[in-house]
């Protein structure tokens, strides 16, 4: 009996989870429709690309920094040992546009716009403000969700570029300016060694896709939270948690895909 | 009522039957709500009354039933006629719902600049002209955070008119509401009500304002429409129910107590054994 009771209770959850992912994907169709009115309103668009990107600059650009400064640090000691510090630059730039610069710009995204956004829809919808939109003609979800949304995708990918750019100057100053590694072979050899295609497309790929998926968590989750402070709140956390996971996960997949044999 | 003729009726509803998990909010309710006048939907607390402003919006769907607004089957018709038949229809959320990123003056503005391409001087003098209508034209660069709470519904009801709907629903509008907002409110529907000859529907559990400025009531409880008629009619008429909720008095039909076992069962079921004080 016991065991019924478990076994149920385990085909119960499972199915609210596939059920979760259906209503999820009917929402993301009915904002990839939205599209349409962003292009006769770009200033709805605008306004999002600066509360979404703009906004999540500062954090980005000092965790690259930062990132960057410790890369070279880290790598210098280890390179030392076999006399390869000339190559620091190549280990800095690979590490930041190949991994570093997506998965952790998209991990810092998820924590502040993500967060954010999972808020701000979630206390919409609370406060009646989605409910109202809609009485007043006008569709909720291409109004308020897609350009959040689209907002979402581009900023990504610029901001993961600003996180890499970032944390190779960090690793140029730490590695050439304070280590003494020669300045020359530091860009030199980032240059020879590093693929546009392979590592920095790649990347720029990873970002895009990791971009799609935590927005996607945010504006579904906010839109999806009981309407009450608990459920908001409840919500902000699942974006952030389930945006981890998707990141991590899809990053496995992807440099798999990107990088195996 | 329901002898009227079809064109005087702006909002039909029929067997309607609305169920949230097991609990039934509506069975089989009928309403008829009349063109041009001041129709109040009363009732206790958790009756579904809400619900019944968002099914006629189109935003809930019901079980079964029947819901016409100006003869258009509102949980029938494709989504975009919905959208265009929701422009003739206004709503005064309980908590006005004003998006809280613009002031008055944008909130207002919000459905001209969603559905017309009226220039920006012809939207400001519209926007100005609506919040003078509700006396806050002084107002228009406050953000909603800076509304009272009867201010900020007063601005709902500027943003309900701007687009000139036939019918205004309001959700609870007196709630909360100090006795001078509550005037002001009473009036301003009435008013609007006249003055733009708007078909209005008033759900609230505020007896005596919503008698003052209602036509025509209805009383809803237990997922039935209890009595309807005018204020006069249901003061006189002498339904035990109706009497208990117009009246306010604490006991009747409705029972003060929450239903479950009896008192005297309940106190002793947690008595003493006298075996035990032996032990």
């Amino acid at each position: 009996m016991w065991v019924l009771d478990k076994l149920q209770a385990i085909g119960k959850s499972s199915l609210g989870i596939f059920e979760r992912f259906g209503r999820a994907t009917i929402f993301l169709f009915h904002v990839l429709s939205g599209i349409g009115s962003l292009i006769t309103r770009p200033q709805l668009l605008v306004c999002q690309l600066f509360f979404v990107g703009v906004l999540s600059l500062l954090i980005i650009l000092i965790s690259g920094l930062f990132v960057g400064m410790v890369l070279a640090l880290q790598g210098y000691y280890i390179l030392s040992h076999f006399g390869a510090e000339q190559t620091l630059g190549v280990m800095v730039a690979a590490s930041l546009v190949r991994e570093l610069g997506p998965v952790v710009s998209a991990l810092l995204f998820s924590g502040r716009a993500g967060s954010a956004l999972t808020a701000e829809i979630g206390l919409m919808r609370a406060t009646e403000q989605l409910s109202g939109i809609e009485m007043m003609a006008v569709n909720p979800i291409h109004r308020i969700i897609a350009p959040r949304f689209w907002a979402g995708v581009i900023s990504m990918p610029l901001l993961a570029s600003l996180f890499s750019s970032l944390g190779v100057l960090g690793g140029y100053f730490v590695g050439v300016l304070l280590l003494g590694v020669d300045d020359g072979a530091f860009w030199s050899q980032m240059q020879s060694k590093l693929d546009f295609y392979d590592d920095v497309l790649n990347g720029v790929i990873k970002s895009i896709i990791f971009g799609f998926a935590v927005t996607w968590i945010a504006i579904f989750e906010g839109y999806d939270a009981i309407p009450t402070s608990e459920g908001v709140s409840r919500a902000t956390t699942r974006t952030v948690v389930y945006s981890a996971f998707a990141i991590l996960g899809l990053d496995f997949v992807l440099t798999a895909l990107m990088f195996g044999n | 009522m329901t002898g009227e003729s079809t064109d005087d009726i702006v909002v039909k509803i029929r067997n309607l039957t609305f169920s949230r998990g097991n609990r039934k909010i509506f069975d089989g309710v009928d309403i008829d709500i009349q063109r041009g006048k001041v129709t109040a939907i009363m009732g206790p607390s958790g009756t579904g009354k809400t619900t019944l402003l968002k099914i006629i919006g189109g935003q809930l769907k019901p079980e079964m039933g029947e819901i016409l607004v100006d003869g258009h089957n509102v949980h029938k018709i494709k989504q975009k006629d919905l959208y265009e038949l929701r422009k003739r229809m206004g709503m005064l959320f309980q908590s006005g719902a004003l998006l809280t990123d613009l002031n008055v003056f944008d909130n207002v503005a919000f459905p001209l600049r969603e559905h017309t391409p009226l220039s920006e001087s012809m939207i400001r003098s519209l926007v100005l002209l609506k919040l003078e209508a509700v006396g806050l034209r002084a107002a228009r660069d406050l953000m909603p955070s800076e509304l009272s709470g009867g201010m900020a519904r007063r601005v709902a009801m500027a943003r309900a008119i701007t687009l000139d709907p036939m019918m205004i629903m309001y959700d609870e509008p007196f709630t909360g509401q100090d006795p001078i907002s509550m005037g002001v409110l009473v009036q301003l529907i009435r008013k609007l009500s006249d003055a733009l000859g708007l078909t209005s529907i008033v759900v609230s559990h505020d007896v005596a304002e919503t008698c003052e400025i209602a036509d025509y009531l209805y009383i809803i409880a237990d997922g039935k429409v209890i009595q309807h008629g005018s204020p006069d009619y249901l003061y006189k008429e002498g339904n035990p129910w109706v009497e208990q909720f117009l009246r306010g008095l604490p006991d009747g039909p409705v029972r003060f107590h929450f239903p479950g076992v009896g008192y005297e069962e309940d106190l002793f079921a947690g008595a003493l054994d006298p075996t035990d004080i032996d032990k």
